[in-house]
């Protein structure tokens, strides 16, 4: 039987808080496929953070199941890379250090991991920093830093918390640029979540854009503009025009219940 | 490290020299007794012959090295500065465990954290009189009493650190399959050297304050003991040389300690240089 990355059945996760609880996802189901680059899409308070959370085994799901490659998702592990918005970079670590880590509790051996690291030290143009700290290092750079760490455990799974939302503009579609050229050629499968619609559309395969609570599937689309793609183009704005549809009524439910939450204090 | 710039030194040195300026004036025009307040001279005179061998160099008594060391001076600080060192090393050497153990385990924490509370704010001096009763007079009792001066900031601090260290490294950390050894080894004891070293710059310092209080109550030797001595025999400028020494000693250790925390914590954004 042919066994798809990631499973998610079922999955409903509710936090429960003093007064009342709160549905952050309420069934969801999604079947990943192999190489897929999948965008998780809505305001904030939609629960995609919570997915990927989940996904990552940070915060399992209250009912339901998440399957990564067949096992059942249980804890965080290796095989699920996650590349956060805030970097955590070690910063006791240099950039070396900091890649090597993951091969380090591994148990890579030395002369292996010296390559691998070397050859990712490469790829992301990190070379001249190797033996930096992250404090000396931009925001871009550290970013770099983190995606190596994750490519040297060579997981088939990369999970992104809106990775790019603390570069500048430029950067980040350098990033963009980077993270395209990355997975085309190791074949990964993404799961990544952003709040911006464009950022969606140039990386995508697939989009899935989510409700404001309780978190649900609004909608799956399927992207197929070819790469790379133009932000100016007509069809990637009818795509965007559609999906800033979708997004802003969940935005506008989001606004609404935050004056209700205010008007009830 | 900035330049090193002349026009700073010269408006740093304005108001210590003026200041010495008018004391040996004081002194030279006889406005206060020299028992009271030596002149500036006396002192370093006196400072010099604290520092200088009391015997003329003998070739038959020893090396010359030796000779040079036998100033009463250092062989004075080099007591005092014995006496903080193996004081610091025991104080630090048990804090550092207990409070990584408390700082890492809320069980640990639950069971010792309220006697933690309750000797903490007693001042290494009060154990005076029991470090005497338990350790009698000489070294023992003065490393005892500066252990426990070292004890309680470092143990705080390192609770502290652990217990605070960035929820997102301990994600990434195991993200990337770190067991619970590695976990805590190579990302939250880390994480927590910043909190830790300032715990062992608090300590350092009142390791110094205890170490001269207990010289003056329960050791023969030492910078402490040399000043309270000097005072029974109303040699006020002794007692000043003494001061210098202590103070300048102090320096020393702090120089000692910045320069160490600057080289641990070179990862540490908002450091100065």
């Amino acid at each position: 039987m042919h066994i798809e990355p990631i499973r998610i059945q079922g999955v409903n996760k509710v936090f429960k808080t003093s007064g009342s609880d709160v549905v952050a996802l309420k069934d969801i189901n999604l079947e990943i496929p192999q190489g897929q680059f999948v965008c998780l899409l809505g305001p904030s308070g939609c629960g995609k953070s919570t997915l990927l959370n989940a996904a990552a085994g940070f915060a399992l799901p209250s009912s339901g199941s998440i399957t990564a490659g067949g096992k059942l998702v249980t804890g965080p592990g290796p095989d699920r890379g996650m590349v956060f918005q805030e970097y955590a970079l070690f910063p006791w670590m240099t950039v070396e250090q900091n890649i090597k880590f993951g091969l380090d509790i591994k148990g890579t051996g030395a002369a292996e991991a010296e390559s691998i690291v070397s050859a990712l030290l490469q790829k992301l143009g990190l070379t001249e920093f190797r033996a930096r700290f992250p404090k000396d290092l931009s925001g871009g750079m550290r970013q770099r830093v983190a995606i190596a760490r994750v490519l040297a455990l060579d997981s088939p799974i990369l999970l992104m918390d809106e990775p790019f939302g603390a570069l500048d503009a430029l950067t980040r579609r350098n990033l963009q640029d980077e993270l395209l050229r990355i997975w085309a050629e190791l074949g990964k499968t993404v799961m990544f979540v952003t709040h911006s619609i464009e950022e969606a559309i140039y990386l995508a395969d697939r989009i899935i854009v989510m409700t404001y609570r309780p978190g649900t599937v609004k909608r799956d689309v399927l992207v197929n503009l070819p790469r790379l793609r133009d932000p100016a183009s007509a069809d990637f704005n009818t795509l965007k025009r559609e999906l800033g549809q979708l997004v802003m009524e969940e935005q506008q439910r989001h606004h609404n219940s935050e004056i209700l939450a205010a008007a009830v204090d | 490290m900035s330049q090193f710039k002349w026009r700073d030194v010269a408006t740093g040195l304005i108001v210590p020299v003026a200041l010495v300026v008018l004391w040996q004036s004081a002194a030279a025009l006889g406005w206060v007794n020299a028992h009271v307040l030596p002149s500036p001279v006396a002192v370093v005179q006196r400072w010099v012959a604290y520092l200088l061998p009391q015997v003329p160099f003998d070739p038959a008594a020893g090396s010359w090295l030796a000779w040079a060391v036998s100033g009463e001076l250092i062989v004075d600080s080099l007591g005092s500065m014995w006496r903080v060192v193996s004081g610091f090393a025991i104080g630090a050497g048990l804090a550092l465990p207990l409070g990584l153990m408390m700082g890492a385990s809320p069980k640990v924490y639950a069971l010792l954290n309220p006697l933690t509370q309750v000797l903490r704010p007693i001042p290494p001096i009060a154990y005076i009189p029991l470090a005497i009763l338990w350790f009698g007079l000489g070294n023992p009792p003065a490393v005892f009493l500066i252990a426990i001066g070292a004890f309680f900031p470092v143990l705080i601090n390192t609770i502290a650190g652990v217990r605070h260290v960035d929820g997102i490294y301990i994600r990434a950390a195991r993200n990337l399959g770190a067991s619970q050894g590695t976990l805590f080894l190579r990302v939250m004891l880390p994480a927590a050297v910043p909190h830790i070293l300032s715990g062992v710059r608090i300590g350092i310092g009142t390791a110094f304050i205890v170490v001269i209080v207990s010289e003056m109550i329960a050791v023969n030797n030492g910078l402490g003991f040399r000043i309270l001595e000097a005072r029974e025999y109303f040699w006020s400028d002794k007692i000043i040389a003494g001061m210098i020494s202590i103070g300048l000693l102090g320096l020393a250790i702090d120089l000692g300690v910045t320069k160490l925390n600057n080289h641990l914590l070179r990862w540490h954004r908002g450091l100065e240089h």
